[in-house]
C-alpha cells in the first residue's frame, strides 16, 4: 500500500512538473530570440521625426525610442540582460516582406496599420496617428487637394499616400502628373528643387521633412486629411505570445506618461540634424490613444 | 515560411488606372524595351563614331576620344544617372532649368536616362568598335589609301564594314547589357519593368510572384535579343574570314 502511495504521489508531481515545463515552452519569435540572444530591429532611415538616421548616423526618434522600450520589457520577460539587438533599415517597400521572412523580428517606424496590411502582417498597439496632407511653398497657390489639378505632385513609393493620390486622380479626374519617389528624403528633394509643386504624405512626416529644408519659413503643411491613420509596430503574424509583450510595454509607457515625455521630446523640442523645432502640438487623436492604448486601424 | 502563393494577382484590378497587374507589368516591359533600344541607338552612333576617332592618325582627335572614353567609363552608371537628371537641371540658368522641370515628369525621366544609358554604353562600344579596327590587317587601310580612296571612304567602304562583322559578339553583350542597366533608372522614379515590379511588391504583398515575373520577362527579352543577334551574326559573316566556315 505505501509503496502504491510513494508511486501515485511520484507521478502526480512528475505530471505536474512536467505541465509547468510545457507552459515555459516558448513558440515562434520568443524562440528564436532566446534562441539567438539577438533580437533584429527594423527602422526607418530618413522618417523623420519617428525612425531616421541623426547627422552621427546614429538611428534616432520618436518610433525608434518606443521600441527601444519593448526590448527592455522583453529582456525583462525573457530574463536576457544580455540580448543583442540588430538593426535592420528598411524602406516603404520591403518592410512587410522582411518582417515575413523573418530578417525583421519587429519594425516601429512610420507604418500605417490597415486592415489590408493585417493580411499579411501583424500589428502592435498605435503608438501614433496621423492625416494625409500636402506640403507646399507658401506662395505657391496650393491650398487644397483641388488646386493640384493639372499639376506635378511627388509622394513616395509604396505608401498609402500614394494609393490615395492615383485613386483621386482616377476619380476625380484631375489630371495630375504623380511622381514616385524612392523615399520621403527623395520625394522632398524633388519638390525642393521645384520639379513638383506638392508632397503628399503623413502629416507628421511633413513636418519632419520640413525640419531639413534650407528656409522652413518657406513651405506650410495644408490641405484636408484625406486618410486618418495609425501607425503601429509590424510584427509577424499569428504570434500571440509575442504580441503580448509588445502591446504590454507599450501600453505601460502611454499609459504612465513615458510616451507624452518621448512626444515632447521629438516634436515640440529642438531635433536632429538641424536643431529644429517641429512644434506640432499633440492631436486629440494621439491623446486618445495615450489613455486607451488599442491596435485597431481607422479602416 | 508562412507564405501564401497567389498567382491570381495578376489578373486582378488594380486599385487605381482601371487596369490588371499583369497590365501595369507590360507597360513596364513597353518602356524597358522603348528606353533601351533608344538608348542603343545613341550608343552605337556616338560609340561607332568614338571608335573611330580613336583610331585617325590625328593624335588631338585620338586624345579627345580617349577622355571621352574614360570620363564615361568610370563614373559608375548610377552616380552618371543622378547628375543627369538632378544636377543637369540646376546647372542651368533658372529662368531655362525652371521651365525643363516643369514639362511631364516621366519624359524628363526618360530623357536623363535615355542619354544616361546611351552615354554610358556608347564608351563601352567604342572600346569594341577600336578593337575591331584594330584587328585589321594593316595593308587594309593602306591598300584602300593606294587605289585614291580618301581616308573617310576607306573607312566607309573598307575598313568598317569588315570590322562592324568582327565585333557582332562583344556587341551582342553590350546589347544585353543595355536591357539589364536599365533596370538602374527605376531609381529616378521611371516606371519601367524593375519600377513596376516593385509597384507590385507593394500594392500586392507578393514578393515572390512579382519578382518571378520580372524576372521571366528579362529572360524573354534577351532569348529574343540574342536569337535576333545570332541571325544578324549569321547572315552579315564573310565565309572563311574568321575561323571555321
Amino acid at each position: 500500500m505505501k509503496r502504491y502511495i510513494h508511486l501515485a504521489l511520484f507521478l502526480s508531481t512528475a505530471t505536474l512538473l512536467t505541465n509547468v515545463a510545457c507552459a515555459q515552452e516558448l513558440t515562434g519569435t520568443l524562440k528564436k530570440i532566446k534562441d539567438s540572444g539577438n533580437i533584429a530591429l527594423g527602422h526607418r532611415e530618413s522618417s523623420i521625426p519617428f525612425s531616421y538616421y541623426d547627422d552621427k548616423q546614429q538611428v534616432v526618434g520618436y518610433s525608434q525610442e518606443l521600441m527601444l522600450k519593448v526590448v527592455d520589457a522583453l529582456k525583462a520577460e525573457l530574463k536576457l540582460p544580455a540580448l543583442q539587438t540588430k538593426l535592420v533599415p528598411v524602406t516603404s517597400q520591403n518592410r512587410i516582406p522582411l518582417v515575413q521572412n523573418g530578417t525583421v523580428d519587429i519594425e516601429c517606424g512610420s507604418t500605417t496599420n490597415n486592415t489590408e496590411r493585417q493580411k499579411q502582417v501583424a500589428f502592435s498597439n498605435s503608438i501614433f496617428a496621423i492625416g494625409t496632407r500636402l506640403l507646399t511653398r507658401k506662395d505657391s497657390g496650393v491650398r487644397d487637394f483641388a488646386d493640384l489639378a493639372g499639376r506635378n505632385v511627388v509622394t513616395t513609393a509604396g505608401t498609402t499616400s500614394e494609393r490615395l493620390i492615383r485613386k483621386m486622380n482616377d476619380d476625380k479626374k484631375l489630371n495630375m502628373s504623380i511622381i514616385s519617389a524612392k523615399d520621403h528624403g527623395e520625394s522632398f528633394l524633388t519638390l525642393e528643387t521645384g520639379r513638383a509643386v506638392a508632397f503628399m504624405m503623413d502629416d507628421a512626416l511633413l513636418y519632419g521633412e520640413l525640419a531639413k529644408a534650407k528656409k522652413p519659413g518657406d513651405w506650410i503643411v495644408t490641405g484636408t486629411p484625406q486618410s486618418l491613420e495609425a501607425y503601429g509596430c509590424m510584427l509577424r503574424k499569428d504570434d500571440a505570445a509575442f504580441k503580448k509583450i509588445v502591446d504590454a510595454a507599450l501600453a505601460k509607457a502611454m499609459t504612465s506618461g513615458e510616451a507624452e515625455k518621448i512626444y515632447k521630446k521629438w516634436f515640440q523640442s529642438p531635433i536632429p540634424p538641424k536643431g529644429l523645432n517641429l512644434n506640432f502640438p499633440m492631436s486629440d487623436d494621439v491623446a486618445k490613444l495615450y489613455k486607451s492604448p488599442n491596435d485597431k486601424a481607422y479602416d | 515560411m508562412g507564405y501564401h502563393w497567389n498567382w491570381q494577382i495578376f489578373l486582378s484590378a488594380t486599385p487605381s488606372g482601371g487596369d490588371t497587374y499583369l497590365g501595369w507589368m507590360l507597360a513596364g516591359l513597353k518602356m524597358t524595351v522603348a528606353l533601351s533600344l533608344a538608348a542603343w541607338v545613341l550608343a552605337l552612333l556616338v560609340g561607332a563614331l568614338m571608335g573611330v576617332l580613336r583610331t585617325v592618325p590625328s593624335k588631338a582627335l585620338q586624345r579627345l576620344a580617349g577622355a571621352y572614353v574614360e570620363l564615361f567609363r568610370n563614373i559608375p552608371l548610377l552616380v552618371q544617372l543622378f547628375l543627369w537628371y538632378f544636377v543637369l537641371p540646376e546647372l542651368l540658368p533658372t529662368a531655362w532649368g525652371n521651365a525643363y522641370k516643369q514639362i511631364n515628369p516621366v519624359l524628363q525621366q526618360f530623357l536623363a536616362a535615355w542619354i544616361c544609358l546611351g552615354l554610358f554604353t556608347s564608351a563601352r562600344v567604342c572600346e569594341q568598335v577600336r578593337a575591331g579596327i584594330e584587328s585589321l590587317p594593316p595593308g587594309q587601310k593602306n591598300a584602300g589609301l593606294a587605289l585614291g580612296l580618301t581616308l573617310p571612304q576607306t573607312y566607309r567602304h573598307v575598313m568598317l564594314p569588315m570590322a562592324a562583322r568582327l565585333v557582332v559578339p562583344p556587341l551582342t553583350s553590350e546589347f544585353l547589357n543595355i536591357f539589364k542597366n536599365s533596370a538602374v533608372c527605376s531609381t529616378i522614379g521611371l516606371l519601367e519593368l524593375a519600377a513596376q515590379g516593385r509597384q507590385l511588391v507593394d500594392y500586392t504583398a507578393q514578393p515572390y510572384e512579382s519578382f518571378i515575373a520580372v524576372t521571366l520577362m528579362y529572360v524573354l527579352i534577351n532569348v529574343v535579343v540574342m536569337t535576333l543577334m545570332h541571325h544578324v551574326e549569321t547572315h552579315t559573316r564573310v565565309p572563311g574570314y574568321i575561323g571555321k566556315r
